[in-house]
């Protein structure tokens, strides 16, 4: 796709390979190959204890694998803190999304990474970088002043994906950032998946909804149980697909034929039988006597 | 950015149509310390009327005295409280340096300096202990702090008691360096026949300086986040334990201060005072509009908190009413700020 080069021969930004977490005795991940390129959305599906946290963890540096490799940028790594990950260009967004809700969106955009100018803060420039860089994405606050706690779900996800953008991350991880929202809030949330793409990131998209995953993915991990049941390019696999894997598969398929044989149709057809049983010509005259009343 | 720039549009950069109609009055009152400034106003005029000594200068001169006293240690409880913890120790680390000064340098005949920097290392290390105390263990800083307060009660008792014989120290006032220490701590001086103790030039100072460093510095910035949400600023890179040790030393440090003060206004320090003051810096601060839960408030608020408790305590004195009825008269001014602070705060929030 891309003209350049370096780009494509370049090793993805971040690639696991087989790899694996144990706690002590019990396995919590295990055999999971991913890659996050740069302008990629890798999607990871997984349904409550999948795995899906293990594995963030792991790319995040608050844990380290315990098999296989994890390579950011072809080099093999093992991340001790959160930090040296940051230092690395991957940001995790959590669930509680990293922010204090009494302070301004500018003071909680620049925590931690305070623009100086001597020893004060040079608020203004914060105040109109936080602005802007918001706008970037595509949120238009009304008031950077106001406490980020009265922003709504979505906007506050925003806020804490804008701010890892603007902190040189180059690798996003997001978990469950949809989860949490209603439907349009969510879609807002995927659009700046969307542009963090656009912007050059790697983004690594946790969630458990196939709806959300499907429109923004380019390559899609689905973990049960602690292990990769599936890894597919976009055009691999359909969303009627990723969603029957996501239920279960042929847990799903099982149930569908169930469904089928109990559903509506099968009542119909069975009466009719019945109604040709009792000789009865027309099958749109209802039955004088009906068999089970 | 634009190329087609409407002719008729001001170049000023284009105000959000949605914040336009938030007024100067909704901005004032979003202020953490408003509600403190009203009360304050109020408090004013009932003693400015039904107190004719009230209204001399000399008496506003005594209620500044008065209030700067307890306001210094309140700029730090105050910083410590939007920090999200508590110090109850702070009142009797007061009269602890004050001790550990006193007796130093009377019983080493060590010049004057020396015991007050040694009770300067001191009231450090107790804000650090109480710190390190309660970032490493986790318990609530109400405890450790309670449990501080009792340990440094019983030693300014005790360990006063073994060293001079006596509930009180020694006449300071001959050894050397107490002239300077006087100068520095305890000195006052005369504004058009007013005279002016120097607490209230450092109090001010202190207020400025803390004040400074809340709002325009990243200190600042992560003493609000520690304790607005001590987790998500830790998510970020805040050293939310140092920052807490900080604030707590900082207690330690005004609690220092104003020690010094007291031991050179008096000369001698009785071991059993300061009990109990712990609770006017946490009324001055919560009065001032500091949250309980932390994350937010004014140290400006903590001072306007400190002057109404000075008010009230030389007022009644002023108005001639039976002061037997001071802390009830206390408990009620508190109570009525928190409920007149309450009220603004949430119609303040409502106006965003």
């Amino acid at each position: 796709m891309t003209t350049t080069a370096d780009t494509t021969t370049a090793a993805p930004l971040v690639r696991l390979s087989d790899a694996g977490k144990n706690y002590g005795s019990i396995i919590a991940l295990q055999g999971v190959t991913l890659d996050v390129g740069a302008s990629e959305v890798t999607c990871v599906l997984g349904d409550n204890g999948a795995g899906k946290s293990t594995l963030i963890k792991i790319i995040a540096g608050l844990h380290q694998h315990t098999h296989g490799t994890y390579e950011v940028e072809g080099e093999s790594v093992k991340f001790d803190s959160p930090r040296e990950a940051l230092d690395r260009g991957i940001a995790t967004v959590y669930q509680d999304l990293a922010v204090v809700p009494l302070m301004p969106v500018w003071r909680n955009f620049f925590l931690g990474n305070e623009v100086r100018k001597g020893p004060a803060m040079d608020i203004a420039a914060m105040r109109a970088m936080a602005k802007q860089e918001l706008l970037d994405m595509g949120i238009d606050l009304r008031d950077v002043d106001q406490p980020i706690g009265t922003l709504s779900g979505g906007e506050r996800q925003c806020v804490a994906i804008a701010r890892a953008v603007h902190f040189g991350a180059k690798v996003l991880i997001l978990d469950e950032p949809t989860a949490a929202l209603g439907v349009k809030q969510a879609g807002v949330v995927l659009r700046y998946i969307v542009q963090a793409k656009e912007r050059g990131l790697g983004v690594v998209f946790i969630t458990h909804n196939p709806h959300h995953a499907y429109p923004v993915g380019d390559r899609f991990l689905l973990l049960n149980r602690g292990r990769s049941i599936g890894y597919f390019a976009k055009k691999q696999i359909s969303l009627a697909e990723l969603t029957g894997l996501m239920a279960g598969g042929t847990e799903l398929e099982q149930l569908s034929h169930e469904l089928e044989r109990a559903g509506v149709e099968g009542v119909a057809e069975e009466l009719e039988h019945e109604v040709a049983d009792l000789g009865i010509r027309s099958a749109s005259t209802p039955p004088p006597n009906p068999p089970s009343a | 950015m634009s190329q087609t720039v409407d002719v008729g549009t001001p170049p000023a950069p284009a105000r959000d149509e949605r914040v336009a109609q938030r007024s100067t009055l909704g901005r004032l009152l979003a202020r953490p310390e408003i509600g403190a400034l009203a009360g304050a106003i109020v408090i004013f005029l009932i003693f400015f009327i039904v107190a004719p000594p009230f209204r001399e200068p000399s008496s506003l001169a005594t209620v500044l005295y008065v209030s700067s006293t307890y306001g210094i240690p309140a700029v730090a409880v105050a910083l410590l409280m939007i920090g999200g913890e508590f110090d109850l120790s702070a009142g009797v680390a007061v009269t602890a340096s004050a001790l550990v000064a006193s007796m130093i340098s009377y019983q080493f005949s060590a010049n004057m300096f020396v015991g007050v920097l040694v009770a300067l290392v001191v009231a450090l290390a107790v804000g650090f202990i109480n710190g390190y105390l309660v970032v490493k263990t986790g318990i609530p800083s109400f405890l450790v702090t309670l449990g501080t307060f009792f340990m440094i009660r019983g030693l300014n008792l005790a360990v006063t008691k073994i060293v001079t014989g006596n509930v009180g120290t020694n006449d300071v006032s001959d050894i050397q360096g107490f002239g300077a220490a006087k100068a520095i701590f305890a000195s006052q001086f005369t504004i058009g026949g007013v005279a002016i103790r120097i607490t209230l030039l450092w109090w001010i100072l202190f207020v400025l300086i803390a004040t400074w460093v809340l709002l325009r510095t990243h200190v600042g910035n992560w003493i609000f986040a520690v304790g607005g949400s001590a987790p998500s600023s830790r998510a970020v890179g805040v050293p939310v334990n140092k920052v807490k040790i900080g604030l707590f030393m900082t207690v330690g440090f005004l609690a220092w201060f104003t020690g010094m003060h007291i031991l050179f206004a008096f000369n001698t320090v009785q071991s059993g005072i300061g009990i109990g003051n712990e609770f006017i810096y946490i009324v001055a601060a919560v009065v001032g509009g500091c949250l309980l839960t932390g994350g937010y408030g004014s140290v400006i608020g903590a001072a306007i908190g400190a002057f109404i408790f000075g008010m009230a305590n030389q007022g009644i004195i002023y108005a001639g009413w039976n002061p037997d009825w001071f802390y009830f008269f206390l408990g009620a001014l508190l109570l009525g700020a928190i409920l007149l602070n309450n009220f603004i705060r949430r119609r303040a929030e409502a106006s965003r």
